[in-house]
């Protein structure tokens, strides 16, 4: 069995034990449930085997919310200890514990939480806002879904067996080199992300072909909501810089498998390039992440405000500008590399100004709300949130960016404060934004306001008594990824820091009570009419949930914001004149059974047992090849179907 | 302005939708050789990222032997004159296909396949040359960027080979229906682009090496 033995089970260590049971119990009382329940045959027809951009998106977001909560835990432990850990005290956490929490939330948090909730959103949101019937490969998009949910799987069985990485989220080298990580810690790291990373490149092409090529007639680039534009400048990000991802940690696996000496310390080895490597994939990541947010952003405020985004035009540039200066400032990450003053000055200037685009932005969105009728719902609460505290994160990067600065800052926990505030005020801000935005599309129901605002304020204060003292403690000179500190003086900032985090922990049990509140109190807050806000774009045209087919007849689009524009002249109620049958994607096992093989190929890599990966692999080429074999027979819905749905979704319409 | 959209315009027919984003989604032919081609373009990104870790460890060779003294140009050249002649195959190949002419088709892509074989043994007879050597991927840094970025352009290839069999079996069983031409059409797509990949591998790892 390779490396693996029954050491691997952590019975000495009763934290890591602790948290082995939670997870064994939690995925072992799902399967009992749904088990009992004889929900099986409904699971696999419905959804593990879907190929409905809907439910993939609805399943991403849902895998992003479970590692929200595993994130946060190891975010909470890594708080109280260090609100305790000061001078002598060694808090709760040995070292090589703390050292893999660390690097479990920070991978966690960006690849397995903000990653899936982004492309879940987008998943269910941009066919429905192009008027089309589907992704431009919705098989292909299963497959995405679930080499990610083979990441996320992969990071959490190392809490079960064996130990997870302690080198950091991007691992950098030497320390992640087998001389001095022999463990399996980085091979359960190295893998998860190849595997997602993998399904996450597949995701970028299936998205800008969508978004290319598949558009509802009229519905030209300059027509297209904003959303879908920053969804298009996000996954050509990711189809430009996760390639640079695979290759840069398929070499450091090169290096620890096979002797290669890419970053090693001997042999020629060069550990400057995989820096060079990783952030050249990591800067655009960041933008990966926020684009999509920004969009969001200017959807609910374009909605809500009840007018149409100012400087729209300019919106779409600032997002394409944003989209190329990304790629030009990944040195600002390692300025105290001793690159040189010219180098250091030219990507401290390309950093500075990427901050005109995301300025123009902002001050688009506040002339969209400027003069309009805002209603705050939950969404808006958000949104105006992101923009106070997004504003602040921004304006300490640009401070960053200033290389005699940066050499002050650098891997302090001015910095960690500085990543928190784009990260958590930008990309979780704009999720939960759009979270509070959709589901009502998504479901058929609205969610809760009271608890929606309760969580809103819980997180916007959790996250400034969480931050701010970072801010103060990077100045003072504290380092980042400390297990204790000597200087008690540092005490009382962190302890207003973890009083911070468990704010920000009522807010997330506040979003799970809303959820649980909304799904008991469904029935009064139906959607019968399919557009709760008064939207402005596409998706808000059709029925809430959305049949499978999305329209009945493609829209015709006319004009900017669409459907506000066929409400306005009175064409968005009227039934088409004819309807036409339809092909849809049917079910696939393609991307379960994908999945199923890469879990067991990843773990026998990682744990060296070589005769399971070559079986599992050569598994996974065999049933490839099967499902390669036989055409696709497509799901044929007929005109009369069609016609029956329709009318009657607008007979509910008409009586709502 | 007398085109049929200006012409339309009077008929009734919102001008608007002609005028962006035409009529809605193309076929879907065009639509799979699109995503294809952005597969393809994400690929060349990996490759530059190797293309790039050996321009920075092509001088570490620790001691160990350098470019100059481990290349055969022309081994090399034979690699590369296989290569290049098996995308003429492939592209002839798919002009018989479109024109029905099976059998022609047939010939041209085993033409292709067989030029694959030699190219990917010739490769790997001078990789296990080079291993017997004592030159092998973990020797030195300039060595294992070498070792990983030809090899990976040869892994490619062996996939193309795979690839190419398995189309043949499927276009033998099942004819030249529309979606299996639609996968002959990206299997090509992606053997021209591996030759673009060996172009550079060429001139910057064996040209440029062999010099210095």
């Amino acid at each position: 069995m390779g490396k693996l033995t029954w050491a691997a089970i952590p019975l000495d260590n009763p934290i890591q034990m602790g948290a082995s049971l939670f997870v064994v119990l939690f995925i072992g009382s799902i399967l009992a449930i749904v088990t009992w329940k004889g929900w099986w045959r409904y699971l696999w027809s419905e959804w593990l085997t879907s190929t409905d951009h809907k439910r993939i998106g609805v399943m991403y977001v849902l895998l992003a919310l479970l590692m929200l909560l595993r994130g946060f835990i190891d975010a909470i432990m890594m708080r109280s200890q260090l609100a305790v850990a000061a001078g002598g005290a060694q808090g709760y956490l040995p070292p090589e514990h703390y050292d893999q929490i660390f690097s479990a939330h920070g991978t966690i948090m960006i690849f397995f939480m903000a990653m899936p909730f982004m492309v879940g959103l987008m998943n269910f949101v941009v066919p429905l806002q192009l008027g089309v019937r589907d992704v431009a490969f919705p098989v292909l998009n299963a497959v995405s879904l679930w080499l990610t949910a083979t990441g996320a799987l992969l990071v959490n069985v190392s809490l079960v067996v064996g130990e997870f990485a302690r080198t950091g989220w991007l691992a950098y080298p030497p320390l992640s080199e087998l001389q001095f990580s022999p463990g399996v810690g980085v091979d359960y790291y190295l893998w998860s992300l190849q595997i997602a990373g993998v399904g996450t490149l597949l995701a970028g092409i299936n998205f800008v072909t969508t978004i290319l090529k598949l558009r509802a007639p009229g519905m030209g680039y300059m027509r297209m909501p904003v959303f879908c534009w920053t969804a298009l400048a996000a996954n050509l990000l990711i189809v430009a810089a996760f390639p640079i991802l695979t290759a840069t940690l398929g070499m450091l696996l090169l290096d620890r498998y096979i002797g290669a000496h890419f970053f090693t310390n001997d042999a020629g080895g060069n550990a400057m390039l995989y820096f060079n490597l990783i952030w050249a994939w990591g800067h655009p990541e960041v933008y990966i992440l926020i684009l999509p947010a920004f969009g969001i952003f200017s959807e609910v405020i374009a909605t809500f405000s009840g007018k149409n985004l100012f400087g729209y035009r300019s919106m779409v540039m600032a997002t394409m500008a944003i989209c190329i200066l990304s790629f030009m400032v990944w040195l600002h990450h390692f300025f105290t590399m001793g690159a040189g003053a010219n180098v250091n000055a030219f990507f401290g200037m390309m950093t500075m100004i990427i901050a005109i685009p995301t300025g123009v932005k902002v001050f688009n969105w506040l002339f969209t709300l400027y003069g309009g009728r805002i209603r705050f719902e939950v969404p808006v609460l958000w949104s105006i949130g992101f923009m106070v505290t997004f504003v602040i994160g921004g304006l300490t990067g640009v401070l960053m960016a200033v290389p005699p600065a940066d050499f002050v800052l650098h891997n302090s926990v001015f910095l960690v404060a500085h990543f928190h505030n784009v990260i958590i005020g930008g990309v979780l801000f704009g999720a939960m934004a759009g979270y509070n935005y959709w589901f009502p599309k998504v479901f058929g129901f609205t969610l809760n306001k009271r608890l929606g605002q309760l969580s809103f304020w819980c997180w916007l204060i959790g996250f400034y008594l969480a931050f701010m003292p970072l801010y103060i403690l990077g100045l003072f000179g504290m380092t980042r990824r400390m297990q204790h500190y000597a200087n008690t003086a540092w005490q009382p900032y962190l302890v207003v820091a973890e009083v911070g985090a468990i704010v920000i922990l009522v807010g997330i049990l506040a979003t799970i009570a809303q959820l649980t509140v909304s799904i008991r109190t469904r029935a009064r807050h139906r959607d019968l009419t399919g557009d709760p806000w008064n939207g402005r774009t596409l998706e808000w045209s059709t029925a809430s949930p959305p049949p499978r087919y999305n329209f009945a007849v493609m829209p015709r689009v006319e004009s900017q914001d669409a459907f506000a524009y066929m409400k306005q002249n009175g064409t968005a109620a009227v039934p088409p004149g004819e309807y036409e049958p339809i092909e849809l994607p049917s079910n696939s096992p393609n991307g379960f059974v994908t999945a199923f093989f890469a879990v067991i190929t990843g773990f026998a890599l990682i744990w060296h047992i070589w005769w399971m990966a070559i079986g599992a692999l050569a598994g996974a080429v065999v049933t490839l090849l099967m499902f390669g074999w036989f055409e696709r027979v497509e799901l044929k819905i007929s005109a009369e179907q069609l016609a029956k749905d329709d009318r009657a979704r607008l007979s509910r319409m008409s009586v709502a | 302005m007398s085109s049929p959209s200006a012409a339309a315009a009077y008929d009734g027919v919102p001008q608007p939708i002609a005028a962006f984003g035409g009529g809605g989604p193309p076929p879907v032919r065009i639509v799979v050789s699109y995503g294809f081609w952005i597969f393809l373009l994400s690929d060349i990104i990996m490759f530059s990222a190797l293309f790039a870790a050996y321009a920075v460890l092509s001088g570490q060779t620790a001691g160990g032997p350098s470019a100059h003294s481990l290349f055969q140009l022309r081994h090399v050249g034979v690699e590369t004159v296989c290569l290049l002649f098996s995308s003429y195959t492939c592209g002839l190949a798919t002009l018989f296909l479109a024109r029905r002419r099976l059998k022609d088709a047939y010939i041209l892509f085993g033409l292709t396949f067989v030029l694959g074989v030699i190219f990917v043994s010739l490769e790997f007879s001078e990789f296990a040359a080079m291993v017997t050597q004592g030159a092998g991927p973990s020797r030195s840094a300039f060595l294992s960027a070498f070792f990983s970025l030809v090899g990976l352009h040869g892994a490619h290839v062996s996939a193309g080979l795979l690839w190419l069999t398995f189309m043949m079996a499927q276009l033998k069983a099942k004819g030249p229906r529309p979606f299996v031409l639609r996968r002959i059409l990206c299997f090509s797509l992606f053997w021209h682009a591996l030759d673009i990949i060996w172009v550079a591998v060429m001139s910057l790892v064996y040209l440029m090496g062999a010099r210095i």
